[in-house]
């Protein structure tokens, strides 16, 4: 008996709609992110992360609707992720029925925002997300805005802050790694898995379905992230969860 | 047609909880409230819990449910969720120590840092305890029927509530160490985990509080 490893898929969702491509053959509508939850829902996804990468406010609003449909049909946790900046955005998305939101840019900006968020809805909803890339030997820095901006900060100390200051829950990209399919990178997974105290969320590489046994086994990750091998129908997440019981993984089959 | 009040005293999301209720029991007439005349009137009563321990005793006085909720605990169908569970016992160590309702025996406390490591891997044990886990059914009750044995549900917490009356207990969960993740007391079942994020074995047990009659 024991807390099974979670296996996340991940939507990016523009006004609305999902974006990347989705190939799922039985799919009508292959763009409605709840279509889509409701299938991976199906095959045993432990959780939903909705990563909005809308611009402009106007279709936030969307995101809050496409989050209220989700919850009335899907009843497995969601995340949700993209243009979280103020209280006030985590308690919308909260109210539409998101479990837990990721912070990024903002928690960059004003570190306290993390504070005040896990305060106020407690730390279980606080994701704080964390973009690295490797600037030396065993060394990464977190970035902003998708990996463009520098901030300075050494990602494994910024976890810890981030620890320190209320977030119950770690969403690591390599952005080394993002849409390159070889795999975590999992020095900086170790890393930042072994410095803190709550669970993290691996990110960023994922090709085949050994990638996510290694991102367990070899970057103690608590929970792996991925999107295209699941979006283009080449593997199920039962299929993940399969091949991760058969490497000794506790799963939830 | 049944009636399900849900307890909501403006602190997170309880879309989720409602929607879910709803799911299962589409007759039910579920009412998200804070107000005592509509805990009295509801055939049955859910009590998620939101926030920290504290906030959540300060903001029952403060809508002066409390009274109503004690009621509704002793005489009709009454499911605690997560900090709703916690809020049952005599005491949280949460917030410096916080007094709770004391319907159950027993004290909630903090996963302890000392062991939190993995027996098996020699790993560290995270808190909160995020995921899902398994939960043994230890008596049986109608909330269980049709659910099988060692079913996991979605969890997430980072204090446990450390029963001192075992006849409470209906289900227990190992994390670290053995914790009561489900708790029945005559006409009261309370989880720590989220039924309504459970998927079908938690939305089978909520199906099965909708028509439970309040009996062992």
């Amino acid at each position: 008996m024991g807390l099974a490893k979670r296996i996340i898929p991940c939507l990016d969702v523009d006004n609305g709609r999902v974006v990347k491509g989705v190939r799922f053959v039985e799919i009508r509508d292959a763009g409605d992110p709840v279509e889509i939850a409701r299938r991976y829902d199906e095959q045993g996804a432990d959780e939903i992360t909705f990563l909005d990468i809308t611009a402009s406010s106007d279709n936030r609003e969307t995101m809050v609707h496409v989050v209220e449909a989700m919850a009335s049909e899907v009843f497995i946790p969601l995340t949700v992720g993209g243009g979280i900046r103020k209280v006030e955005d985590v308690r919308r998305m909260l109210n539409a029925g998101a479990d837990k939101v990721a912070i990024n840019t903002a928690a960059v900006s004003r570190p306290e925002f993390v504070k005040e968020a896990s305060d106020h809805f407690g730390s279980q909803c606080i994701v704080v997300a964390i973009d690295a890339k490797q600037v030396g030997p065993d060394k990464w820095e977190v970035f902003t805005h998708g990996g463009r901006k520098a901030t300075g900060l050494d990602a494994v100390a910024w976890a810890r802050k981030m620890t320190d200051y209320g977030a119950g829950e770690i969403l690591l990209t390599s952005m080394d790694r993002d849409g390159t399919r070889d795999g975590f990178d999992l020095r900086l997974t170790r890393a930042v898995c072994d410095a803190v105290s709550i669970p993290v969320i691996a990110s960023g590489g994922v090709g085949n379905l050994d990638h996510l046994v290694d991102g367990i086994r070899e970057g103690h990750a608590d929970a792996v992230l991925a999107a295209s091998i699941f979006h283009f129908g080449e593997y199920t997440v039962q299929q993940a969860k399969e091949r991760m019981a058969a490497a000794g993984i506790e799963v939830r089959l | 047609m049944t009636t399900v009040a849900v307890i909501d005293y403006g602190m997170g999301n309880l879309r989720s909880v409602c929607k879910a209720i709803e799911h299962v029991a589409p007759g039910a007439r579920v009412r998200l409230t804070a107000d005592a005349s509509d805990i009295r009137h509801a055939d049955r009563v859910v009590f998620p819990g939101q926030g920290a321990i504290g906030g959540c005793m300060a903001a029952l006085e403060a809508n002066r449910l409390r009274e109503s909720l004690l009621e509704a605990m002793k005489t009709k169908p009454f499911l605690g969720i997560c900090l709703g569970l916690q809020a049952l016992y005599d005491f949280s160590e949460e917030g410096g120590g916080t007094p709770c309702l004391s319907l159950l025996a027993g004290a909630v406390k903090r996963f302890p840092p000392s062991m939190m490591t993995d027996a098996a891997s020699g790993l560290p044990l995270k808190v909160p305890h995020m995921g899902w886990n398994q939960v043994r059914q230890t008596a049986p009750h109608p909330l269980w029927q049709g659910i099988p044995q060692d079913s996991r549900f979605y969890f997430v917490h980072s204090y446990y509530a450390d029963s001192a009356d075992a006849r409470d207990i209906a289900g227990e969960t190992e994390y670290a160490l053995r914790f009561t993740s489900a708790a029945a007391h005559e006409n009261i079942f309370a989880v720590q985990f989220h039924p309504e994020k459970s998927q079908r074995a938690g939305l089978r047990l909520l199906e099965n509080f909708v028509s439970w009659d309040g009996a062992r």
